[in-house]
């Protein structure tokens, strides 16, 4: 089965330490090598991002940053796992390292 | 919410390769190992529910296995006693200190893993028996779920893998990772295995039994380890490649029907295109390695060709043709050769194409293979050759098993007898 992550969380502004990235380097290296983890990115701040709207016949287009947010997306991942408990499992471990915030999985339609 | 004992089988599943594999290297017996592990799981299994799954329940685990290793030694210490006194010969390595075969546990993880793979397919065993046994120790599956996935009772797998244990504890298999020469045929015995049973859930996704098809998700999650374990083996990656790209078909290889859908008939919206840029991204890394590329990445390399190409029309033929010229110089087969002329003749006309399938007309193995027939009376009809054509077409279609193809087949020796342009059909 195959879900998509979103991590959400407060947006500081601040950059990572060097020794955060290295953890999450190790961390993204541990679930590519196990075979579960299929893509993940990390998201630039909300002020480089926007939101295209459709309601009814009017599109709109909203600049970042999104302040009126309490937390941002920060990035995404795509894991293949056997069960919910195993994606539990290694977003707890992803959670531990990013701090507070928040990770919406959902199962990924496959067909 | 979470169910704990649902928690402990995905914590199961995490960590009971590396954790078998640490204790095979304190025990020197696989068996053992799997023993001392699955000692953890049950203590695990009465505790957890109590106190909560510990922060780190790999290391639990591991913590909780040493223990009962330890006790296991100085039990087997007290044995070996016993045997010196008897005069029992042994040789044995377990002198150490318990404190510090302890502390040996905890490095070289994945060294350690990697060892317990080339145990699980090492060639003392059966075929069959190297699956088992990869899937259990490797996959953390359970016999039970080996058993659906291969439609064979329990007591079979359970019974192949007490065998298996015993072969290799009394083949004294070392666990280490082989080297030179012997390291490649080792290597392709691992692949095999893994590819096994990615083929065996391949051929299955008819089956109404989930774990069937799953056998595949299974075989690249094991393909991606071991080449994570290896990422200097460019076979390894290739081959985990070429699982992902054929899996990345499977949603648009069936019609509604069940009718096979052959593949430039399919729907390539419908390819999972995450596989397939995991798969391209893999392969890149392969061929970063440099040097020649063995017979699964340059299946894999052909499959890319397909993969890459948006519309059937943007397919590199030609590409494909000098991959399959270099296949069949690496390892010639009647079959890889059939593959190259229907890639020969997309790329350089139906004609070049022809001149390589009659040359294997007089091939014994293909004999009764239809897929002969098949691609010549493609050519042939596409030379115009309408006639020999149908024959072809006919002759196929009574050498298929395949009632769908059949059908398909008699539909082109029709269509072969009615040509649109060319007025009637030639005798």
């Amino acid at each position: 089965m195959r879900y998509l992550s979103v991590f959400r969380s407060p947006e500081t502004g601040a950059y990572p330490s060097e020794q955060d990235i290295a953890a999450m380097g190790t961390l993204i290296e541990e679930m590519t090598n196990a075979g579960v983890l299929l893509a993940t990115e990390g998201c630039q701040p909300s002020a480089k991002g926007f939101k295209v709207r459709r309601a009814g016949k009017t599109i709109t287009v909203k600049d970042g940053p999104f302040t009126e947010a309490k937390e941002v997306i920060g990035g995404f991942a795509i894991f293949e796992v056997k069960s919910k408990e195993e994606a539990i499992e290694w977003t707890k471990r992803f959670l531990a390292l990013v701090g507070d915030g928040e990770s919406e999985l959902r199962l990924i339609s496959e067909r | 919410m979470e169910d704990i004992n649902r928690t402990i089988d995905a914590v199961w599943r995490i960590e009971s390769a590396k954790l078998i594999a640490g204790l095979t290297r304190l025990t020197r017996d696989v068996g053992l190992a799997e023993d001392l592990a699955q000692d953890a799981l049950v203590a695990a299994l009465e505790r957890w529910p109590e106190t909560g799954i510990p922060d780190n329940p790999g290391a639990w685990l591991m913590a909780t296995a040493k223990h009962r290793a330890i006790d296991h030694s100085r039990r087997g210490k007290m044995l070996d006693r016993t045997h010196q006194q008897l005069g029992a010969e042994r040789d044995d390595e377990q002198d150490t200190p318990e404190t510090a075969l302890a502390e040996s546990m905890d490095d070289e993880i994945g060294d350690d893993l990697l060892r317990l793979v080339f145990i699980v397919c090492h060639p003392v065993l059966p075929t069959e028996s190297r699956v088992s046994l990869t899937l259990r120790l490797l996959g953390g599956l359970t016999t039970e779920e080996i058993a659906r996935a291969f439609l064979v009772p329990v007591a079979t797998i359970a019974q192949r893998i007490v065998r298996a244990k015993r072969t290799l504890a009394e083949a004294r298999v070392p666990f280490e990772v082989p080297r030179g020469r012997e390291l490649e045929a080792r290597v392709s015995s691992v692949l095999q295995v893994i590819y096994l049973i990615f083929n065996e859930g391949y051929t299955a996704t008819a089956g109404d039994d989930w774990i069937r098809p799953s056998l595949c998700e299974e075989a690249m999650r094991l393909g991606r380890v071991v080449g994570g374990l290896m990422p200097n083996e460019s076979e390894v990656l290739g081959l985990v490649a070429l699982m992902e790209i054929q899996a990345s078909r499977l949603r648009a290889r069936v019609g509604p029907a069940g009718e096979p859908i052959l593949l430039l008939d399919q729907n390539r919206a419908r390819w999972d295109h995450v596989l397939i840029q995991h798969a391209l991204a893999t392969l890149a890394q392969a061929e970063r390695l440099g040097g020649s590329l063995g017979t699964y990445a340059l299946q894999a390399e052909i499959a890319a060709c397909h993969a890459r190409a948006r519309t059937p029309d943007d397919t590199d033929w030609a590409r494909i043709a000098a991959l399959y010229d270099a296949l069949s110089q690496l390892s010639p087969s009647p079959v890889v050769e059939l593959n190259r002329a229907v890639a020969v003749g997309m790329a350089f006309g139906p004609e070049a194409g022809l001149e390589i399938v009659d040359e294997l007309r007089s091939e014994k193995a293909l004999e009764r293979y239809h897929l002969l027939p098949a691609v010549r009376g493609d050519l042939l009809a596409k030379l115009g050759r309408h006639g020999e054509a149908q024959a072809e077409f006919k002759r196929a279609a009574s050498l298929t098993q395949n009632a769908r193809e059949r059908e398909l087949l008699l539909e082109r020796a029709a269509a072969s007898g009615r040509p649109p342009d060319d007025g009637p059909a030639a005798a």
